[in-house]
């Protein structure tokens, strides 16, 4: 008991607060029945159920639950969101949290943010994926020799027939350019 | 039947021939599709896993485009995780009507406004109420009556809003393959997640699901997809697995318009049926001795 107080204690000086506040307020009515560990797909690959961490955010344990593989591997199912008693947003939530670790950079989820911001650095540019690019940009920032080799054999059967293009597309137009500008500002003064 | 169509990036690439079989399945019934103009990525899982905004804004803006191109309001759109980003603009803004100031702040640049007309319906739902069973059944040409498909529905077309099927038990699929003679594998994995994009983060995770989904449908003839990222992990790594198992789970997955489509009579070409990466040579020959259903 002591030591929870104490990494508590801890939590609330390293941690500002108020980066887990608005996901504490999306699981607030948590009864911490385990609907949603039961019903999750990736549950047997995470470290913390889900139950679990819902009960570290209401606690605040921002190191755990940054520590924690959990909510990289939700995979937007929506199964908890469709059956939690209390009807909560839990989906949402675990997007939340993984917004806080892509904007934060954590290490720990370095390969799903590189993955994440550069389909969203493709999309910027054209304002449609180019897949081919996307995962070539995407692999080089990985500077991983393993990783694009397990995903070598499907590229060639991809290239073979004509569904991704080597060619990479030239639109100087950048038609989303004044809508991620604009939210980067609005989220700014959030 | 007219509808504004929103096809995807995956549509254009990885899932051409989803694009190919949903236009003709679509345009031999009738039905209208006026491409929404120079529209753009919804942002995928990515933009929802890095700014909320975001993940409303880029979907907010091929709505609004939508509303500027005409009366029409229903907006088709075949790929599950396009549908679902764009939807949840649509539900969102209808409880939340304060977030139209925000996307229409966002949008304001580009001379787009977003007002709350476009209705957003998925491919399935589409063909399971506005086509439906009995006009497909009528037509159609080539009977699969020696034919068992595995309906998979995957999430996002499904959950969270239940919309057109039970999220929890879905069967608005099956009227439609039974419309094409074929029978219906019974099993209760048709809305159980495939891993989505994991399959390219935490693959080993991803796989462990599709080799549960591709057990299940043993006994089928085919597994029947109606989303790009499910019909990509569940046709892609079937050597992979195979190889990890040493156990046969080779099985055809095709798109529900393929399907119908073949069962119209449409020509496997006209379908991209050649760009599918699990068609069995089993299926094939299958298909070369399928019965023209005299009328």
């Amino acid at each position: 008991m002591d030591q929870l107080a104490a990494k508590e204690a801890n939590n609330a000086t390293l941690a500002p607060a108020d980066v887990l506040a608005p996901i504490q307020e999306m699981v607030r009515a948590c009864i911490q029945c385990g609907t949603c560990t039961a019903s999750c797909p990736n549950e047997f690959a995470m470290d913390h159920t889900p139950r679990k961490l819902w009960r570290l955010v209401l606690m605040g344990l921002k190191d755990q639950i940054f520590q924690s593989k959990t909510f990289a591997l939700c995979s937007n199912c929506y199964c908890c969101t469709l059956r939690c008693p209390r009807g909560l947003p839990l989906t949402e939530a675990m997007s939340a949290l993984k917004q806080i670790a892509a904007r934060q950079n954590l290490a720990k989820y370095r390969q799903s943010t590189l993955f994440y911001k550069n389909f969203l650095q493709s999309v910027r540019r054209h304002g449609r994926v180019n897949e081919m690019e996307f995962m070539a940009f995407y692999f080089a920032a990985l500077r991983s020799v393993v990783i694009p080799l397990r995903f070598a054999p499907l590229g060639v059967t991809l290239m073979r027939k004509g569904k991704v293009s080597v060619a990479i597309p030239l639109n100087a137009r950048r038609p989303l350019e004044s809508i991620f500008r604009n939210v980067e500002a609005l989220e700014d003064t959030i | 039947m007219k509808y504004h169509y929103y096809p995807g990036c995956s549509l254009e690439g990885t899932a051409r021939e989803y694009d190919l079989s949903t236009r003709a399945v679509m345009g031999s019934m009738g039905a209208q599709l006026m491409e929404i103009e120079d529209w753009s990525c919804c942002g995928a899982s990515a933009a929802e896993s890095t700014s909320y905004l975001l993940s409303l804004a880029l979907p907010a803006r091929n709505l609004a485009i939508a509303e500027k191109q005409g009366d029409v309001r229903d907006i088709l759109v075949p790929c599950s995780a396009c549908y679902l980003n764009l939807k949840k603009v649509e539900e969102k803004t209808r409880r939340e009507p304060e977030l139209f100031d925000n996307l229409n702040h966002i949008l304001r640049d580009d001379q787009l406004q977003l007002n709350g007309r476009a209705h957003v319906r998925h491919l399935l739902d589409v063909m399971a109420k506005d086509l439906g069973a009995d006009t497909i059944r009528r037509r159609v040409k080539k009977s699969f009556q020696n034919f068992r498909m595995a309906p998979y529905y995957g999430c996002q077309c499904l959950r969270p809003y239940a919309v057109f099927d039970d999220p929890e038990k879905p069967r608005s699929m099956e009227p439609l393959i039974e419309a094409t003679g074929a029978q219906i594998q019974a099993w209760n994995l048709g809305g159980k997640c495939c891993g989505a994009s994991h399959m390219n983060t935490d693959m080993d995770v991803s796989l462990e699901l599709v080799t549960a989904i591709l057990r299940g449908a043993k006994g089928a003839d085919a597994i029947i997809t109606v989303c790009p990222m499910c019909q990509m992990n569940l046709e892609a790594y079937q050597q992979k697995i195979i190889r990890r198992h040493n156990e046969d789970l080779r099985i055809t997955v095709l798109y529900l318009p393929q399907l119908i489509g073949l069962a119209l009579g449409l020509s496997e070409q006209d379908l991209g049926l050649e760009l599918n990466l699990s068609v069995t040579k089993r299926f094939q020959e299958m298909l070369h001795i399928q019965k023209t259903v005299s009328k």
